[in-house]
């Protein structure tokens, strides 16, 4: 026999063709139509808060993992384009580009790193930064003012969110009808509104995007749905009970950052829970403190918050739910 | 009766069986063979030959070691030139029995014809002395001694006999060739085990990605006529040839932790060795020789064979008559990629349990660095056992064994699943094997304990 050394090791022998890089990789495919949707009708300005977000969010990891934690980038895996993507996805386009850097220091340097990176975070990194900046900069995090896209949208409502637009009147008494009826509105135009972030723009790219997740079995649809299903409930019953203070689910559905949030960033591996049980607890405990904060709260809509809230409980949740074992009651 | 499969977990990886259209051929005879005595579960079997001792094909040349141990016969005919120890895939030294192969002179009490005898004998105890003293162990991979699994414990009855088709390894074919090419000795082999067994039902369960032997099976049993005996095609998905998981998909039981399948009235043998069962209870023929795939990834059809070897042949000599070492291998694996064992010693010898010898490419087998948990939960998805193998491997690390043994750290059947499935790919299974050999340790260090201190009070 030759000399030739062959490996030993134990087994299994064969890997699937998966790696968190791979995993990652799909999360940018599903999200990318969104994004061309958003570069499409948002224009330059856009493009180039997607951009400074990325680039932001790599640099500042790779930056800190090597330079102030001393260890291998993590850059490859490529969470922290995700996270740069996520970011951008969540402020409007007219949104001055410091902002957005600052937005992405908060992501990496901390909500991410010092908990010890991927896989170690307690909160979504994306979303962490989106709520520090809605909270510092209130201001220019709430100027809705469409900058000029590359295709026109028919149909649409300029100027500031519809949301905050029918929280404001109603606050200020009036219904939703009255409401509609003042502002010539109706409520499809509503739902084609364009003064929105740029990820909650069109329900359609989204739904593509996190259908290939299912299909490439990256997320698992627990999440969504108990989210999505909450929402429709309690819209339901309250819009029922009074249609003209209460807005009914396909509209809670369809505006705010309700699908982005559902099919992106409660699905976030590291921040939800492992079970199926555990993930259906967390998707009504988001969608119950979303509905609240539209109908009772001071924002008019609070995805980013309820998914804040209930990564709290993540840790909780993985220890009380376990899977069914084998051969065990 | 549609395809049915476990209920818990499981993976598809790629099939991989190229060597499928590879009819079965007959391993020459080298110079030497090695015959191992640890080649079934349990104790080793003791050597009954002595150097210069001449033997014949089927002599007996070791007898069992203890309760839980098998006969081994002589695969060749020749002269023994030493019993020492000699190591074997793994390294470890083990006793070897040497014989220098001269002609090939059968035992003549075994029936070398190819008639097909269907004829069963009435006699149960018969036929478990047969299937003993003809050293048939299982060789669907754990070779536990055939006799004792056929013979319940008291108060303990078999209501099927589960044989094992699926073949759920990717890469290998030598179930699927004994299926397609000796259909009708595996099912005389199955209705005797089933007589055995005092009539249970019996299903030969076959995943459908062989739809040839599906048929040939479906075809031998309708053409047998023996009753209740049936074929269950099973969903493709991996692990189904394990025990647990093949008595999950066909008699949706689940046997409990540290249980046997017999605590759910199952019996499960693998085809191959239903056709060894009626090798050695039809024709009087020990097990001294079985069939091995020669596959791998990447590499030229004509170095893919299914050998007929007789056990003992080196796996050097494999290698050689198949065409050598294909120059892509970067690890051969005795077995199957997913619970194979790689190959150390290329010197080592066939045992009775070699089902294949695979070769893998460096791309196809070289472990990729390990990074951060991302806690996607794939492990736990894919786990067949409904286990946690991201908890286990942090539990391992905290080296925790209260909660590894309350997380059922020792329920783990080492399938591969989690770290197949792992993206960053953690060596989950390395550390929960680890984790289930010292869980294993406390169960029975108590256990003992407990019988001791039983003892110490009667008296």
């Amino acid at each position: 026999m030759d000399n030739k050394k062959y490996i030993v090791s134990p087994s299994p022998h064969i890997h699937a063709d998966i790696s968190t890089t791979s995993v990652m990789r799909d999360v940018i495919i599903a999200l990318s139509p969104a994004a061309v949707v958003a570069i499409l009708v948002y224009g330059w300005a856009e493009l180039l808060v997607l951009l400074v977000s990325i680039v932001s969010c790599v640099l500042l990891e790779w930056a800190v993992t090597r330079w102030m934690m001393k260890r291998p980038s993590t850059v490859g895996d490529l969470s922290a384009v995700v996270t740069g993507l996520l970011l951008a996805l969540n402020l409007p386009s007219a949104i001055p580009l410091w902002i957005v850097f600052i937005g992405a220091v908060v992501a990496i340097c901390v909500a991410k790193l010092p908990f010890g990176g991927i896989g170690q975070n307690v909160f979504n990194p994306a979303i962490t930064g989106r709520v520090f900046l809605l909270v510092s900069f209130p201001a220019q995090m709430t100027n809705w003012t469409p900058t000029p896209g590359f295709v026109p949208v028919p149909d649409a409502v300029s100027g500031a969110t519809p949301l905050s637009l029918l929280k404001e009147a109603l606050k200020g008494g009036s219904t939703i009808p009255q409401f509609l009826a003042s502002n010539d509105f109706s409520m499809s135009s509503l739902l084609w509104d364009i003064g929105a972030s740029a990820g909650e723009l069109s329900a359609g790219a989204l739904l593509i995007g996190f259908i290939y997740l299912l299909i490439r079995r990256v997320v698992k649809p627990w999440i969504p749905l108990s989210i999505l299903g909450t929402m429709a409930l309690i819209s339901v019953v309250f819009h029922t009970v009074n249609p003209d203070i209460y807005t009914g689910p396909v509209f809670n559905i369809m505006t705010g950052g309700t699908l982005l949030g559902a099919f992106f960033m409660a699905t976030d591996y590291v921040t939800s829970p492992m079970n199926v049980w555990g993930g259906v607890i967390f998707g009504v405990g988001i969608g119950l403190i979303d509905m609240m904060i539209r109908y009772f709260g001071a924002y008019p809509e609070g995805m980013s918050f309820a998914i804040l809230l209930m990564n709290c409980t993540v840790p909780l949740l993985n220890r009380w739910f376990h899977q069914k074992k084998y051969g065990r009651t | 009766m549609g395809k049915v499969t476990f209920s818990r977990g499981g993976i598809h990886p790629r099939d991989c069986k190229y060597a499928r259209e590879c009819a079965i051929e007959e391993l020459p005879l080298p110079k030497t063979v090695y015959v191992s005595m640890v080649q079934h579960l349990g104790a080793p079997a003791k050597p009954l030959v002595a150097p210069g001792d001449s033997v014949k094909v089927g002599q007996v040349i070791a007898e069992p070691g203890g309760f839980i141990s098998a006969f081994i016969h002589s695969p060749v005919s020749g002269t023994v030139k030493g019993i020492a120890p000699r190591k074997n895939l793994a390294g470890d030294p083990v006793m070897h029995v040497e014989i220098a192969v001269e002609g090939d002179e059968w035992d003549p009490a075994i029936d070398r014809s190819g008639d097909l005898v269907t004829d069963i004998p009435d006699d149960k105890a018969l036929i478990l002395g047969r299937i003993k003293a003809c050293g048939v162990v299982g060789l669907g991979g754990a070779t536990f001694p055939t006799h004792v699994k056929l013979s319940p414990p008291p108060g303990k009855v078999a209501d099927c006999l589960i044989i094992n088709g699926s073949e759920c390894e990717p890469f290998l074919t030598s179930d699927y060739r004994i299926m397609i090419e000796r259909p009708k000795e595996v099912v005389v082999g199955a209705a005797i085990m089933q007589k055995v067994l005092d009539g249970c039902h019996c299903v030969i369960g076959i995943e459908e990605n062989k739809p040839e032997a599906i048929a040939a099976i479906r075809a031998a049993v309708a053409e047998l006529g023996y009753p209740d005996i049936r074929v269950q095609v099973l969903r493709k998905r991996y692990p189904q040839g394990g025990e647990k998981q093949l008595i999950d998909a066909v008699l949706h039981r689940q046997v409990g932790s540290g249980g046997l399948p017999i605590d759910v009235g199952a019996v499960v043998q693998n085809v191959t060795t239903s056709f060894a069962v009626y090798e050695a209870v039809q024709k009087n023929k020990p097990l001294i020789s079985n069939i091995l795939t020669v596959t791998g990834d990447k590499i030229p059809a004509k170095l893919q064979h299914n050998y007929l070897f007789r056990i003992g042949v080196p796996l050097s000599f494999v290698m050689e008559q198949a065409g050598g070492i294909p120059d892509t291998a970067a690890k051969i694996v005795s077995g199957g990629p997913m619970m194979g064992k790689a190959v150390s010693n290329l010197d080592a010898t066939t045992v009775k349990g070699t089902a294949a010898v695979l070769y893998l490419s460096e791309a196809a087998t070289r472990r990729q660095k390990e990074s951060h948990c991302i806690r996607c939960g794939k492990c736990a998805d894919a786990c067949p056992m409904g286990l946690e193998p991201f908890l286990l491997n942090r539990l391992y690390k905290a080296a925790d064994l209260e909660a590894l043994e309350k997380n059922a750290a020792q329920d783990c059947i080492e399938c591969g699943c989690c770290l197949y499935s792992c993206p960053a790919h953690i060596p989950l299974l390395d550390h929960i094997r680890q984790a289930k050999g010292q869980v294993m340790g406390v169960i029975r260090a108590r256990a003992a304990a407990a019988k001791a201190a039983a003892e110490a009070k009667k008296q």
